[in-house]
């Protein structure tokens, strides 16, 4: 029978063909399921993968979609190489969009200058460094899992952002639509390149890669991450605290996150509404994975899911696609990759059935 | 009247949480962390309806609600036991692509109505007052529920393939050396959480409201998951925890209802809050008390090791 058998060494084959494998699995199962809806498979893959890569606007729109993705993942791929299982970014997110948009909110319609925005962006990314303490404490202080706690905290940041929208936070003048006023001037994030839509935010995507990258491959604390994840035992003997550790990844990926949900708010959104984030915390998990927990590598899966975001909807306007097959084409394509990843950590073996009892 | 209502009601909202619960106990005893329950609970509420749309039958509905929890488990264990891949991480896989494929699914049924499940009418004792609706007027899934529940506590303490199951979650090297399938047993353990979780979704569009929404389990999924931990896996605690979850949301709508003030969003966060809290509070006594948790609970087992 086919067993796996643990590597000794990381093949590096593997993890470079194994995400290509994913991938055209993915693709593959998509063109079934175009089948099975009565659409074109071919002329369905091309509307999703290629049509955004022809033109401008498509090739901005990814960048502005990846901005917020890339942010995130590569603060949760610190906390997934620590084996410490941030699943609420969707929650840091939001709150760190509401924390920010306070100070729009309550400058809006003043003298305030030119600080606005960068307090706002301080202020987010404070809010969900604070926001993702709440899971974290509560597992090193009590022991509680952080998956289920942080969890549900996406939907109690949910609830608090409808509250604010529809109540104190509501525009006057905005007809009883649940939004606050557009932001001012001040608290808008710049556009990168004036008349895209290519904003200043992408640049903090490039920089949160570039640090990370730098503190994993060559900083002691990079190498105390992996090595609590990797081995727990043989970082307590090294004297590495993991309770230490689970506040430090749930603070930085907090952070970033939040970052993330008020560069999202004050720059393509402009204004604070519920429902603003197509749920960008939670592919953000997936990006992190397809990216292999490494931060070039999650700048490339980055913009391959936005490029995901961005097909889905012009394959909704222009074929009649539900969105829902976006959700169902990342959730596949995580599948996929958990399943090649197999291939880097184990090898197939055949083997008799009575060898394996032998031994 | 009032108290009965609230009662007939708590009893409604328990039971799916009762449902899913159960399911991912057994799971949990056999050492196999499925966090994917809310993805399988939407889809057996998509698959349940459908089923039930066109066969119009609750009976039928409610088995194609199983199998398609059951199926979206199977995925899951191909993963998890045949592949030995992170536990936590797949469940995140499936529970986006439940949601989606039961969007795609339920895309065609919004808006439809099927006829909901038949309460039981015993004659004489349905009518009596308060005893009848709340004992003898409640639909097959309830009645379902209570006796899994006492199904699965006899079966894990009172017998013999019980206590094998046990011992594969609590020590899968051990077991796998006195010779029982340890990725066999783990596989149906999860393919039974499956179907439960998709009972659980099943009863939600065919009985709480007869009808599909996007999203409908609204987190429910998550809850059950906390009450295995609240229960500290075992199935008679597990009754006393989906009944407060239950009541804690059903007093949280009538308090909206009775217009006390309160803003209606915080109210809806009761829930998630009460988890949070009830987790914290459980874990933190646990530590001192030692652990109950199955020992092997989530780490993959790999023959020859």
């Amino acid at each position: 029978m086919l067993v796996l058998e643990r590597r000794t060494e990381r093949s590096m084959v593997a993890m470079v063909v194994s995400p290509l494998i994913a991938i055209t699995l993915t693709l593959v199962t998509m063109a079934i399921l175009f089948a099975l809806l009565g659409k074109n498979p071919f002329s369905a893959l091309a509307v999703y993968f290629l049509d955004p890569l022809l033109d401008s606007y498509g090739l901005q729109e990814i960048v502005v979609k990846a901005t917020p993705l890339v942010l995130i993942a590569v603060g949760l791929s610190l906390c997934y190489l620590a084996n410490v299982w941030n699943i609420g970014a969707e929650g840091q997110f939001l709150i760190g969009a509401v924390c920010g948009s306070w100070l729009a909110v309550t400058t809006h319609g003043t003298e305030a200058g030119a600080w606005v925005l960068p307090a706002m962006l301080v202020l987010g990314a404070l809010g969900g460094a604070l926001y993702a303490m709440i899971p974290a404490l509560c597992r090193v202080r009590f022991g509680a899992s952080e998956i289920l706690t942080s969890l549900m905290l996406v939907y109690v940041a949910d609830l608090l952002l409808d509250y604010l929208a529809r109540g104190p936070w509501r525009d006057p003048k905005g007809y009883n639509f649940p939004t606050t006023a557009e932001f001012d001037a001040v608290a808008t994030v710049p556009l990168l390149i004036e008349g895209s839509r290519v904003h200043i935010g992408a640049l903090f995507a490039l920089a949160a890669v570039a640090i990370v990258w730098l503190v994993l491959s060559r900083t002691i604390k990079g190498f105390e991450i992996r090595l609590v994840g990797a081995a727990p035992r043989a970082a307590r003997f090294a004297g590495f605290d993991s309770s230490k550790m689970v506040i430090f990844t749930f603070a930085v990926s907090g952070a970033l996150a939040g970052l993330a949900g008020i560069i999202e708010v004050a720059g393509p959104v402009g204004h604070l509404q519920p429902n603003f984030s197509p749920g960008y915390g939670f592919t953000a998990i997936i990006v992190a994975f397809l990216g292999r927990l490494n931060p070039i590598g999650i700048l490339i899966s980055g913009l391959f899911l936005a490029l995901t975001f961005i097909g889905g909807e012009q394959a909704q306007i222009s074929m009649k696609l539900p969105l829902d097959l976006t959700r169902v084409f990342q959730g596949l394509l995580l599948f996929y990759v958990l399943a090649c990843d197999s291939l880097v950590l184990y090898r197939f073996k055949w083997s008799s059935r009575s060898a394996s009892r032998a031994a | 009247m009032l108290l009965e209502l609230i009662v007939v009601s708590v009893i409604a909202a328990s039971t799916p949480l009762l449902l899913a619960a159960a399911g991912e106990l057994v799971t949990e005893r056999a050492g196999v962390l499925n966090l994917g329950v809310e993805g399988m609970m939407i889809m057996g509420a998509a698959c349940g309806f459908a089923g039930a749309y066109f066969t119009d039958s609750t009976l039928l509905g409610a088995l194609c609600g199983i199998a398609a929890g059951a199926a979206l488990a199977a995925m899951f264990a191909a993963l998890t036991l045949g592949l030995a891949v992170n536990q936590v991480a797949t469940r995140l896989a499936l529970t986006i692509i439940g949601i989606g494929i039961s969007g795609l699914i339920g895309a065609g049924f919004v808006g439809e109505r099927i006829t909901p499940a038949p309460h039981l009418a015993l004659p004489g004792l349905s009518a009596l007052p308060f005893v009848g609706s709340v004992l003898f007027g409640q639909d097959a899934f309830v009645y379902c529920s209570v006796l899994l529940i006492l199904a699965i506590r006899w079966f894990l303490y009172r017998t013999r393939p019980g206590l094998v199951l046990r011992a594969v979650g609590d020590n899968h090297a051990s077991a796998h050396a006195l010779g029982y399938p340890v990725l066999r047993i783990r596989l149906l353990a999860v393919l039974f959480g499956g179907g439960c979780a998709g009972l659980a979704g099943a009863y939600l569009s065919l009985a709480y409201t007869p009808f599909f929404t996007a999203g409908m389990t609204a987190g429910r999924g998550w809850i059950a998951l906390a009450l295995v931990v609240f229960a500290s896996w075992r199935p008679l605690r597990l009754v006393a925890g989906a009944y407060l979850f239950g009541a804690v949301t059903i007093l949280q709508l009538h308090a909206q209802g009775a217009g006390m003030g309160i803003t209606p969003q915080l109210m809806a966060a009761l829930p998630y809050l009460a988890t949070i809290l009830v987790l914290v509070a459980i874990s933190g006594t646990r530590r001192m008390a030692g652990s109950t948790a199955p020992a092997s609970l989530g780490v993959p087992f790999v023959p020859d090791r």
